[in-house]
């Protein structure tokens, strides 16, 4: 039989089997692979922040890692003005929370987690925020004086390879290390991201040549941040 | 004797005939899709910093290309000639995504380096392009045979371009620090390797219009050798 495929009602008929296949096709894919997919983030979030502490993983032995240090120690979950709330730290989706602008300032929750590596408490702040074209993000841990960066641990949706990108590579997210979000009375202190070579100095990171504007992305989110969590700190 | 009723099958075609192997040789250098046809110049601007993404950014594309390919060139008589772009695109567009989501599931450090490029794939246009201009006219295993060398041939000047920009753009392939590193380290505060002896990395190689720059001068260097690209006016 010949198909006349000028024909409108073929046409017609053509669309909507192809789109009703594809709709089959991708949410069966969707919805059969989605506890996979979810125990596969959680797993990489485990990874994040035993990264930040300074310890890492494998896919395989993050859970096992993540209890011996982080899990077995409280975490807390605080709001915007660094007052304590309630809530489960590890199920606070901070990049949900970003993304979504009907959300204000005062109605989103800040996870802290604490660690314990070689004897000592370690705080570990999440941080978010925006890099040339999409998310940033990453966790800091702070050592038992609360103010100076043990580890780092930053991550990207789609900044571009080999410029923006770099920020989750070890010789960058060195630099923030042994810098101080506060001084000795845990007050407040901006890290800047520079330019100009002077990266070392106090309170000064040397910024990306390329990338710029995720840099300063960086810079953003991690005052912004520390300057919410330091209040909490202070208090405990 | 019984007699034997030897069945006459109509003459097909080898696999790997002449014809079908031209197909997958001649995208490789007479007719590449980037340097002749000049298709797929975006993703090859946007990913050639890094060796490694040029590597995955191929895969990728080869994979997308070749089911595609097949995909459209089975229906290719079913399709209606008027909304054929569309199906293209739906077919592209959901291969990518299946791609994506099986990789999230089982390989997701795969997949968190493939994310950056899920729409670089679906708006590929040397995928469109070999679609409309192969698959559409074309049985199944000839179009896989153009699928795979338009891919390799992509592929190749990627990997070319990459290799040059990541080593004369961060010193190293792979990730390796083959020059040296610009890293300082103690002892040596001007890095190490060649850094050490006052090289410098070329940080316009970093940028995109050297990925252009690069394929230019590939595009000038195929075609001053090869003489069958030799225009004659």
């Amino acid at each position: 039989m010949k198909i006349n495929k000028d024909n409108t009602g073929y046409i017609f008929l053509f669309a909507g089997t192809l789109i009703g296949v594809v709709a089959i096709i991708l949410s069966f894919l969707s919805t059969s692979l989605a506890p996979t997919i979810a125990k596969n983030n959680e797993i990489k979030k485990q990874m994040d922040l035993l990264e930040s502490i300074g310890i890492e993983s494998t896919r395989t032995n993050a859970k096992e890692l993540f209890k011996q240090y982080i899990g077995a120690n409280p975490s807390y979950v605080i709001n915007s003005k660094g007052e304590p709330i309630e809530g489960e730290a590890f199920n606070i989706d901070i990049r949900t929370q970003h993304r979504d602008r009907a959300l204000t300032e005062a109605d989103k929750k800040f996870p802290l987690f604490l660690a314990t590596k070689d004897g000592q408490t370690l705080y570990i702040v999440p941080v978010v925020g925006k890099g040339l074209w999409g998310p940033v993000w990453g966790y800091i841990s702070l050592k038992e004086d609360k103010r100076t960066i043990h580890g780092v641990s930053y991550d990207h949706l789609g900044e571009t390879p080999g410029l923006g990108a770099e920020i989750k590579q070890k010789f960058f997210t060195d630099r923030y290390v042994g810098e101080h979000v506060a001084d000795e009375n845990l007050n407040y202190n901006e890290i800047i991201v520079v330019k100009d070579g002077s990266g070392g100095k106090p309170l000064k990171v040397d910024g990306i040549t390329g990338g710029t504007i995720t840099s300063k992305g960086v810079e953003e989110m991690v005052n912004r941040t520390m300057a919410i969590y330091l209040n909490y700190l202070k208090t405990i | 004797m019984s007699e034997v009723v030897e069945k006459v099958k109509a003459p097909s075609e080898p696999l790997f005939s002449k014809k079908n192997r031209k197909l997958v040789t001649d995208p490789l250098s007479d007719n590449n899709p980037i340097t002749i046809q000049v298709l797929g110049i975006c993703s090859a601007l946007a990913i050639t910093v890094q060796v490694e993404q040029a590597v995955v950014m191929s895969a990728a594309v080869f994979f997308v290309l070749a089911l595609g390919n097949v995909v459209i060139s089975t229906l290719r008589n079913l399709i209606p000639g008027r909304i054929r772009i569309i199906v293209q695109l739906v077919v592209v567009a959901s291969l990518v995504i299946i791609v994506n989501q099986v990789l999230m599931a089982y390989l997701p450090d795969v997949s968190a380096k493939l994310s950056v490029f899920v729409g670089l794939i679906i708006t590929n246009c040397i995928i469109m392009g070999r679609f409309e201009a192969f698959a559409m006219a074309n049985k199944p295993w000839p179009s896989f045979m153009d699928a795979v060398g338009n891919a390799s041939g992509y592929a190749i000047i990627l990997i070319i371009v990459a290799v040059v920009r990541e080593l004369l753009g961060s010193g190293s392939l792979f990730g390796i620090p083959i020059l040296g590193s610009p890293i300082p380290v103690e002892g040596y505060p001007n890095g190490t390797g060649l850094f050490d002896m006052g090289y410098m990395n070329n940080n316009l190689m970093v940028l995109p219009p050297m990925a252009l720059i690069v394929v230019g001068v590939i595009i000038w260097i195929q075609r001053g050798r090869n003489k069958k690209l030799i225009e004659s006016h």
